[in-house]
């Protein structure tokens, strides 16, 4: 004895079949309503979101300035640990000892772009960046400073 | 016959197996001990801790402000809804409540991320029962909602945009517009959801009468989210327990009443709609003002005990944190919503067949580092 439906379930599974099939092949048909990036070849191209998160940088201007002070907010604001500041004592030109960055240490090894530190510098000095190929062959690679030689905190900022 | 001292072949003729930790059909790190007679489930054992990375303990050591970013990786999917669980646990502790503006923004996050979570497991769940091109149209519609969130939070998945006392930053000027056109998208791109999978005959086949979780089970395993809801348990915290302002806006919770494969597939399908419905509504009424409220550079709590539930896509999501007024928690508990909804795997798989077995991980919606956190 035949199941009972049995030619129904064949045509129901046919006509189902054809129904995905339909729109499977509208968009085989119309490529242009599809989305696929083709990254890497669209590099020149790409240009990621303003507020991205792809790691931590510290501006500098034109004369060598940035605008950090040293004073370390941004260091215990880190959950990981992924920042750690040198500081030194500096000079100034009336004679004032004054607290500067030695060296701004970023592990973005350590970094989960979590943006907690941007929130608690007090002087805007760090922001994020967009890069986000950061695939290297050596982990000590990902040990940053983000001073630069030679630069000093603008003057100003306090 | 013995592997590893355990017995491959038990002394009543049960067929002993492992499933995972690296099967495709388990997205993720789960190890499901099926123990089978033939082809038929007789008992399951989830494995647990391959992904154990202690977030718990991890959060005794930060600040309140620092404890929420690490929640981003526990249910990866709902990452935003995280967030704002612990925010709002802490501001119930400092007796504040979030300005009305972000109030409207997390609610306008949230319900996004679910709409995201929700189309990812749809495209999963068409792929764990071999159709292939869900996955690609899921794909499609959660890259626009992603590209939302990292225009206004600056990241696609950890968030991390929710802070104590309000959102991180204000919204993207560009916000409104995408999220429009998103949902426009979207709400055109769900007729073909249905097309492809919901009236397909194969679907169907596998999925109706397939893994009944009953009321009373649902109940005593303390399984939440849509999959209770399927099984005619109301359990939405948004109704139930509303936060954010949630008993401001209208939306139905989706009951059904089979408590099988299907009735859970249908569930979340409709709770698709009615994210859509929450947002429509708050899209053009955000309202002006700050979007954060002031808090002090260090936050601490006073001495005592705060809990706060939230409604991820997958359940119930509590925080509960103890207090000893310093300036970091004395503990932190999570109440993860699939860790109770994979208690119940086993009773809704036993008498039925190993593919099943996949079908039902399917629709529970298994996340496993929120399980395993
Ligand atoms: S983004 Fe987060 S993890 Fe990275 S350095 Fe800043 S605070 Fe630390
Ligand atoms: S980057 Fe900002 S927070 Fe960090 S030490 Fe410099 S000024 Fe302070």
């Amino acid at each position: 004895m035949k199941e009972p439906g049995y030619f129904k379930t064949i045509y129901l599974s046919v006509k189902s079949l054809l129904t995905g099939m339909r729109m499977t092949g509208y968009y085989f048909t119309h490529p242009k309503e599809t989305h696929t990036e083709q990254y890497p070849d669209n590099r020149a191209t790409l240009k990621m979101m303003d507020r991205f998160r792809g790691e931590v940088i510290m501006p500098h201007d034109e004369t060598n300035e940035h605008r950090c002070t040293g004073c370390q907010s941004c260091e215990i604001a880190c959950p990981n640990g992924s920042i750690k500041i040198i500081t030194k004592q500096e000079v100034n030109a009336e004679g004032k000892k004054k607290k500067a960055i030695d060296t701004w240490v970023y592990h973005l090894d350590m970094c989960t772009m979590c943006n907690l530190c941007i929130v608690a510098c007090p002087t805007d000095a760090i922001k994020m960046g967009q890069k986000f190929e950061h695939s290297v062959f050596d982990k000590s690679l990902l040990k940053k400073i983000l001073n630069e030689p030679g630069s000093k905190v603008k003057s100003g900022v306090e | 016959m013995s592997l590893l001292g355990e017995d491959i072949v038990t002394e009543d003729g049960l067929f002993v197996v492992n499933m995972g930790p690296q099967h495709p059909s388990t997205h993720g790190v789960l190890h499901l001990k099926v123990w089978l007679d033939g082809e038929t489930i007789h008992k399951i054992e989830p494995h647990m801790g391959y992904i154990h990375r202690s977030i718990e303990k991890m959060s005794e050591n930060l600040s309140y402000r620092n404890f929420i970013f690490a929640t981003s990786r526990m249910d990866y999917l709902a990452a935003h809804i995280n967030n704002e669980a612990c925010a709002l646990a802490v501001e119930k502790g400092l007796g504040i409540q979030a300005t009305p503006r972000a109030k409207v923004i997390r609610i306008l996050m949230g319900e996004l991320t679910r709409l995201a979570s929700h189309q990812l497991w749809w495209g999963c769940t068409g792929l764990d029962l071999g159709a292939v091109s869900p996955f690609f149209y899921a794909f499609r519609d959660r890259e626009a909602i992603n590209d939302i969130m990292e225009e206004t939070c600056g990241a696609r998945l950890t968030q991390n945009y929710v802070v104590p006392g309000g959102v991180m930053f204000d919204i993207h000027p560009n916000f409104q517009k995408r999220t429009k056109e998103a949902i426009a998208n979207f709400k055109r791109n769900l007729t073909d959801y249905d097309k492809l999978l919901t009236g397909n005959v194969i679907f169907e086949n596998r999925t109706k009468g397939v893994g009944i979780l009953t009321k009373e089970d649902a109940i005593s395993f303390g399984v939440t989210g849509p999959t209770a809801r399927a099984s005619g348990l109301s359990c939405d915290v948004r109704k139930w327990f509303p936060y954010s302002g949630y008993e401001n806006v209208e939306f139905d919770e989706i009951l059904a009443t089979e408590g099988d494969c299907f009735a859970r597939y249908m569930c979340r399908m409709a709770e698709m709609r009615q994210s859509v419905r929450i947002i429509e509504q708050l899209i053009d009424n955000i309202p002006e003002g700050d979007f954060q409220e002031k808090t002090k550079a260090v936050i601490k709590l006073p001495k005592g005990e705060f809990y706060q539930r939230v409604e991820t896509p997958r359940g119930e999501l509590g925080v509960f944190i103890v207090s000893d007024g310093a300036a970091s928690p004395y503990r932190v508990k999570y109440r993860s919503p699939g860790f109770s909804n994979l208690s119940a795997l086993s009773t809704m798989a036993k008498g039925g067949k190993i593919g099943d077995l996949v079908a039902i991980m399917a629709t529970i919606d298994l996340v496993i580092p929120d399980i395993d956190r």
